[in-house]
């Protein structure tokens, strides 16, 4: 299947030219370009910050920045990573380039809504970065009351409303999924045919519906407080702090699904399409999804057990946060069982799926550990908690992202990247991530609490640890910046289907045309059939 | 499916019933009813936003997808509401 494609061949990179024709694109495979940009810049600022972090950690003497600026620069770093680098990474971009294409549409529903939303992400993003140069803010990412709202001298409401700003791209950018994956499906191609991708993102666009518009809420009460000392979660004015740290965790827990879940959509592509199988229980791992995105918001009191909340509420919490691991464990098995006789190639994007479920699993089991009110109470605050979420949102929501980028570049870009780069920076990002963070697991454990600057002479080893693994994980990231600028003008042509995938996007060109496929594609067969396809090569 | 349009006395029926809400409230909002008061002022100002849904919003003449994306939008606020409360009206079960 190696077409020769011309260089002069027209496709939506080469469609239009000049600066304009990308700011006022509204085709969702250079929007999708737009937010990769974007992202990526935060994402660096979030690691500058990380580093910044590790340094200072290198030594238990708070000897390099004030313990003042060291509470900014952890909340910089979150605020970064989570809401300007996480939540939109692999919707706005993957998400983005590759529903329309998966579901044979010529586009979103709502294109102009769809450049919209990147507008509202760059001014949410600009605000942020603009009270970021006039000193920060130090509440730490989760803007706790009263600190956020009596005591903080930093730039809270100019930080928050960025993040207002911001939640506003990320509901638009969810309707416009929703709907587009409910009205513009290819004929023939029914909900159970759909790329498990294609249902991962669904759920997704759930939570970004439902949950981010109370978060917009939340940061409204606490501007409100904070400017005209309205009663709200300052018990001196007859509120109670607790309800903001509901509100806040109403969204932000299932917030962590809208990271982690498109990763797991990623990772059911990236193993069916290497081991050369149909998925093993394909509806399963589809409804596991869903049931991720609904139990996602029942579970938010476990960020809570040692607040002043109701130990009642808490059992509850506690009971229902272990039922998350349901369905995420029948994913872990299902791309298992994926595996198990399978023809497995070793590529780079498989490389990280394999990473991914691996770290992922580690993440997924020490959170019913922290979901489990005893253990909780002992490390609640300390690094156990911090590794915990850095094996999902890093180990796994990264992982995922990574590996799709790895997967999907050539479709986007039409050019192949350097084999030996990209697998050697997948192994960095793997052994640089688990040398950061599983001694953070037993410094957590051992009781060194998070947030401090300077730390007690025994924790030293385990942090220099972690240290050098952050820089071997600094660089995993670099490499394949490097090598994916330099294999858009030097890298190898891709045919239209260089990994020999199933798969709408796959049937049209690399890059794709402006309106992604020449005649509108039907579909007669399920997804992921590995078997069809070998049998249509043995006739050929 | 097709397109239902709504008669403009509908509309301005509608918004009569909204203005006369607003002062039924202002006027309950003045009795003495206790507990009562919060429960009068969140009944009518329930009643005036399931009008504007319906009707403004063309809930009612929709198709039964967009019914249940609105049902789900009140059931998500259930889900905060009642897990919040369940909080609330717990806390002081060990107190004592
Ligand atoms: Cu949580």
């Amino acid at each position: 299947m190696s077409e020769r494609q011309g260089p002069r061949r027209q496709h939506y990179l080469n469609a239009t030219w000049g600066l304009k024709s990308w700011l006022l694109t509204k085709d969702h495979k250079r929007i999708a370009i737009l937010y990769l940009l974007g992202i990526t810049v935060f994402f660096f600022i979030g690691g500058l910050f990380a580093v910044l972090i590790r340094l200072e950690l290198a030594t238990p003497a708070g000897d390099m920045v004030q313990p003042d600026t060291y509470n900014r620069l952890f909340t910089m770093h979150g605020v970064m990573m989570i809401f300007f680098f996480l939540i939109p990474s692999i919707p706005a971009v993957l998400g983005n380039f590759l529903i329309p294409l998966m579901i044979g549409a010529k586009d979103l529903a709502f294109p102009k809504l769809n450049l919209a939303s990147w507008y509202i992400y760059m001014l949410g993003g600009s605000f942020a970065l603009w009270a970021m140069f006039n000193g920060g803010v130090d509440t730490g990412w989760t803007f706790y009351t009263p600190f956020s709202t009596t005591f903080s001298n930093s730039y809270v409401i100019a930080t928050a409303l960025g993040i207002f700003i911001l939640g506003f791209s990320s509901i638009l950018t969810g309707l416009n999924f929703v709907v587009t994956i409910h009205r513009m499906r290819a004929p023939g191609l029914t909900w159970f045919r759909l790329p498990l991708f294609v249902w991962a993102q669904y759920a997704t666009s759930l939570i970004q519906i439902l949950g981010t518009p109370v978060l917009a809420v939340t940061i409204l009460l606490v501007a409100a407080e904070r400017l005209l000392h309205i009663g709200i979660f300052d018990p001196a004015l007859g509120g109670d702090p607790v309800l903001f740290q509901h509100l806040f965790w109403f969204y932000s827990h299932p917030a962590v699904y809208i990271m982690v879940l498109p990763s797991m959509g990623v990772i059911s592509e990236l193993i069916t399409a290497f081991a050369r199988k149909r998925i093993f229980g394909y509806q399963f791992v589809a409804f596991a999804s869903i049931a991720i995105a609904v139990l996602g918001f029942l579970v938010w009191g476990h960020h809570m057990f040692v607040s002043s909340q109701s130990v009642y509420a808490g059992v509850v919490f506690s009971f229902l946060s272990m039922f998350v691991a349901v369905p995420s464990a029948v994913k872990v098995f299902n791309w298992t069982a994926t595996l198990y006789q399978g023809s497995i190639s070793w590529d780079t994007p498989m490389l990280y799926a394999l990473g991914f479920i691996g770290l992922f699993t580690i993440g997924g089991l020490t959170g019913v550990m922290l979901s489990t009110l005893g253990i909780d109470i002992h490390v609640h605050d300390t690094y156990f908690v911090v590794a915990h979420f850095h094996y999902i949102m890093v180990g796994g929501a990264i992982m995922g992202y990574l590996g799709g980028l790895h997967f999907w570049w050539p479709k986007i870009t039409g050019r192949l990247y350097p084999v030996f780069w990209s697998k050697l920076s997948a192994l960095m990002i793997f052994v640089g991530f688990n040398l950061t963070f599983f001694p953070q697991f037993l410094l957590g454990y051992m009781g060194m609490p998070r947030r401090y600057h300077a730390y007690p002479e025994e924790f030293q080893v385990l942090n220099v640890m972690s240290s050098a693994g952050a820089t071997i994980l600094g660089v995993g990231y670099l490499i394949p910046m490097i090598y994916f600028v330099w294999s858009m003008r030097y890298g190898e042509r891709a045919s239209s289907n260089p990994w020999g995938a199933v798969g709408l996007e796959w049937e049209t060109t690399s890059p794709p045309p402006s309106h992604n496929f020449l005649e509108p594609p039907t579909v007669d067969h399920e997804a992921y059939d590995y078997v069809r396809r070998a049998q249509e090569q043995r006739v050929a | 499916m097709s397109v239902h349009v709504t008669p403009i006395r509908v509309y301005l029926l509608i918004f009569g019933a909204l203005m006369v809400g607003t002062l039924l409230t202002v006027w309950a909002a003045f009795l003495q009813l206790g507990a009562f008061n919060d429960i009068v002022a969140m009944a009518i100002a329930v009643t005036k936003a399931t009008l504007v849904v319906l009707y403004f919003m063309h809930v009612r003449h929709s198709t039964r997808l967009t019914k249940i994306t609105v049902v789900a939008g009140f059931l998500w606020l259930a889900i905060l509401v009642g897990l919040l409360l369940s909080d609330y009206f717990t806390r002081g079960f060990l107190a004592g």
